[in-house]
């Protein structure tokens, strides 16, 4: 008569013991999201325009030296941003076919005109090349990034691209996030530059900057009041080095005061470019730029070999470090703005945790008295098969290795809320089907089978909007449109399968003239 | 114990007039409070702009931390207290990527009048305009989804006429939410769009185990008009239809009065819309039902 129960309950039993063995110990098994062990969240689009616009003035630069190489004179060597071109003026219109025909190796860039004046040539980057720069600007700035934070040492962090342009990081458990955010955040393009000394620094901030220089400034905090000072600098535009030869870097502590600072290494071509720059300019000074601000600028003594530099600047062994870890793991190939940024400290994270408990004891213990005291035995049945419920739906997120998340605790109270319907819709049939004058037995069948098709349907419109929520929703949304979607097949599988066979077991072993129900 | 008599015989389509004016006269007062109040009032995910929470060892004064906030040229921020008087929630209209370390810049301004060791940032929140205007299409996208698959789904298992009865019931629970939230202030959020999603899902569920019913009872309805099958229809279902969510709004009370403030705008999402969403099964679904009926055969 029930022979079926001889499947039945070994596969709920496995079912249970299964989800059990997944969820346990729920610490380990079931990983938090960022709103609830804390951490943060950043969404960061990489500026790849600028890495275009790099790319042409380094490549003005090669241009220049290969058709100076061809003994060519060339006036200038003009960079048009906006329209991705390149405008190379020569001095004689003589060379003008010898130009064009040094160009022709830069195969990606195409002759859209001449100037009228017949002295210059107009040049245009091939679509193709600017997507593929652009690609490269995120695929390395992510590597870059990626290298950071594992310096840096957070535990599990992501980091993966988002669209075209857009970088995700999330760093779990974060202990200072505005520090992560600066190691991450800082283009940290390193770049040595002579001073202009011919020119005057006066004249220059009074608007008359020559042309091959700029100002630039450093920056002067005072730890104790919090002040910023900025001190104005002319330097020569085009850098000696830059931090693309740099081999290593670490912080040191300087004898004499204990100050901290960072110790550089340059590969053999920075080296002995390094060389080479100091020894021409001895008595000179050299500016270290680090995305635009000057760290310092010091008089150089004499001829430097070996590769060696020290960037020095009132650091505290903190900024030290982590100038250290970005020199170290290199520059953005193209600067990185933030879009989106939700952090959440490690105390609030716990608080809503516990919150979440307590909403789920009082919201469970209202509805497990409630129901038992209005379906009284059966009631009990239907408590089982909502903890029950429970236990499957944390199997299933340690399975699905989904996170748990604020919203996603809210999804299991509302699944609570809903394990109890599939309950109802089967009970009220029962009593309806009693009602009607049938036996226990054929109530119970009658109930369960014509609440079956209204279980499932009532349910699937809820899962078909968990399902659009899941696609669209991002961090803590997914988490709770996964955590509804589990609970519903967990609470039909409870309150069909599990509850039917409840019944049927009871039965099995006396007859019932009565229901408690 | 039962919550009401087996045998009801209410004649809830009698009440149709009395039915239709209450809700018509909630969606008139939600909208006209939404356009009063220039539109839906967007949270930062949706339009743009920064959040910072803080902690207080003891409750500050928020005109203190106005004066401190004005020091760095955030004087026009919103101020408020998030749940306790210690917590506060301080809103920056700007999302400027510049403002990087908005969080120890605020605390760092409070640091006249404050210990700022007794300030905890506990949460800092940044959506740049770009990302806001993305989520808020999504946001849109994704009801529009929810509703046309649950459309196909309800065409396919019942008929065409009870999709649309369902819909323009489900329609009328969001409307009705919305401008709840509108009265009553709040902000719409991702969350609140998820909340949204699930009230469309449940208050379909109440809607479902209607039209089953009064499917079931049509196959064999006799002489009955439509009208009486779906009274009787209502009425057979309606215990379940209370106690269901009778249950579910136990569960989302507890989650408004215990789940904390983070939380709170969304229970508040669920507590209305399953309030409402029980209501419309029973009195706009079915009586859109009727008035398809009625239009067909004429």
């Amino acid at each position: 008569m029930y022979r079926d129960l001889k499947w039945k309950i070994p596969l709920i039993l496995a079912v249970v013991l299964g989800a059990v063995w997944l969820a346990y110990p729920l610490k380990e098994k079931i990983a938090l999201g960022l709103d609830l062990q804390g951490g943060m969240h950043l969404v960061l689009e990489v500026k790849v325009e600028k890495a275009v616009e790099a790319s042409l003035d380094r490549l003005a630069d090669d241009i220049k030296r290969d058709i100076a190489e061809e003994d060519l004179e060339v006036d200038r060597i003009k960079v048009i941003l906006e329209d991705r071109q390149v405008n190379v003026r020569m001095v004689d219109k003589v060379d003008l076919p010898s130009a064009k025909k040094v160009l022709e190796k830069y195969a990606f860039f195409r002759l859209v005109r001449e100037d009228s004046d017949g002295l210059g040539l107009v040049y245009q980057m091939s679509a193709d090349q600017i997507k593929q720069i652009e690609q490269n600007a995120v695929s390395q700035g992510l590597e870059t990034i990626r290298n950071r934070v594992d310096q840096f040492g957070v535990s599990e962090p992501t980091i993966q691209s988002q669209g075209e342009t857009r970088i995700l990081v999330q760093l779990p458990g974060v202990k200072d996030p505005e520090r992560a955010i600066n190691l991450i955040g800082k283009t940290a393009r390193l770049e040595f530059k002579l001073l202009d000394e011919e020119n005057s620094l006066q004249q220059a901030i009074s608007g008359n900057v020559p042309e091959e220089s700029e100002i630039l400034y450093q920056r002067i905090e005072n730890k104790e009041t919090g002040e910023v000072t900025k001190d104005p600098f002319l330097l020569k535009k085009r850098a000696v080095l830059t931090g693309e030869t740099l081999t290593g870097a670490e912080i040191r502590f300087d004898s004499d005061f204990n100050e901290p600072y960072v110790a550089l290494n340059f590969n053999s071509v920075g080296a002995m470019i390094f060389q080479q720059v100091t020894r021409e300019n001895i008595k000179k000074r050299l500016a270290i730029v680090l995305d635009g601000n000057v760290y310092s600028a010091p008089v150089i003594q004499d001829e430097i070999a070996g590769g060696r530099a020290q960037i020095t600047g009132r650091f505290t062994s903190e900024e030290a470090r982590d100038l250290a870890i970005i020199l170290r793991a290199g520059a953005l190939p193209a600067p990185v703005v933030i879009l989106e940024n939700r952090t959440v400290g490690p105390s609030l994270g716990q608080d809503s945790i516990e919150k979440g408990i307590t909403s789920i004891i009082y919201g469970g213990l209202l509805v497990l008295v409630f129901i038992v005291l209005y379906y009284k035995l059966s009631g009990i049945i239907a408590v089982v098969a909502l903890f029950l419920n429970i236990v499957l739906l944390a199997g299933a997120l340690a399975y699905f290795g989904a996170a748990l998340t604020l919203p996603g605790i809210a999804g299991i109270i509302l699944t609570v809320g809903m394990a109890i319907d599939a309950n109802v819709l089967v009970f009220e049939r029962i009593r309806e089907e009693l009602r009607n004058g049938k036996t226990v037995r054929a109530a119970i069948d009658a109930g369960f089978s014509k609440a079956f098709h209204t279980i499932v349907d009532a349910n699937i419109t809820t899962f078909i909007a968990a399902v659009v929520l899941f696609q669209f929703g991002t961090g803590p949304i997914k988490g709770f449109a996964i955590t509804l979607c589990i609970g519903i097949a967990a609470s039909m599988f409870t309150a069909v399968f599990v509850s039917r066979a409840i019944f049927d077991g009871t039965m099995s072993h006396r007859k019932l003239d009565k229901l408690s129900i | 114990m039962k919550l009401i008599n087996s045998e009801t015989h209410f004649d809830f389509m009698g009440k149709i007039k009395i039915a239709m004016t209450v809700s018509g006269l909630m969606i008139l007062i939600g909208l006209a409070s939404i356009l009063l109040s220039g539109g839906l009032k967007y949270g930062i995910d949706f339009s743009g702009g920064t959040l910072v929470q803080l902690q207080f060892k003891t409750p500050p004064d928020i005109n203190v931390i106005r004066d401190g906030l004005r020091t760095i040229g955030l004087g026009e921020s919103t101020i408020q207290e998030f749940g306790t008087e210690r917590d506060i929630l301080i809103r920056v209209p700007s999302s400027e990527e510049k403002l990087k370390a908005i969080g120890s810049q605020v605390r760092d301004s409070l640091g006249e009048h404050f210990n700022k060791a007794d300030i905890t940032i506990e949460r800092v929140e940044m959506v740049g305009p770009k990302v806001g205007s993305d989520l808020r299409e999504k946001a849109l996208l994704s009801i529009l989804y929810a509703i046309i698959g649950i459309v196909i789904y309800i065409s396919w298992r019942f008929e065409l006429q009870y999709a649309i009865a369902a819909i323009i019931a489900l329609i009328h629970d969001v409307l009705v939410t919305m401008g709840a939230f509108s009265i009553f202030d709040k902000e719409f959020t991702l969350v609140i769009v998820a909340a949204f999603l699930t009230i469309i899902g449940y208050s379909l569920n109440d809607t479902i185990v209607i039209f089953d019913r009064i499917r079931e009872n049509l196959r064999r309805k006799g002489k009955s008009t439509l009208t009486q099958v779906i009274n009787a229809s209502i009425n057979q279902t309606l215990s379940r239809t209370l106690l269901t969510s009778g249950t579910t709004l136990l569960v989302v009370m507890a989650l408004f009065l215990f789940g904390g403030e983070i939380i709170h705008d969304f229970s508040f999402a669920l507590l209305i819309g399953i309030f409402v969403g029980t209501y419309s099964s029973i009195f706009i679904a079915s009586v859109f039902l009727v008035f398809w009926a009625s239009r067909a055969r004429a």
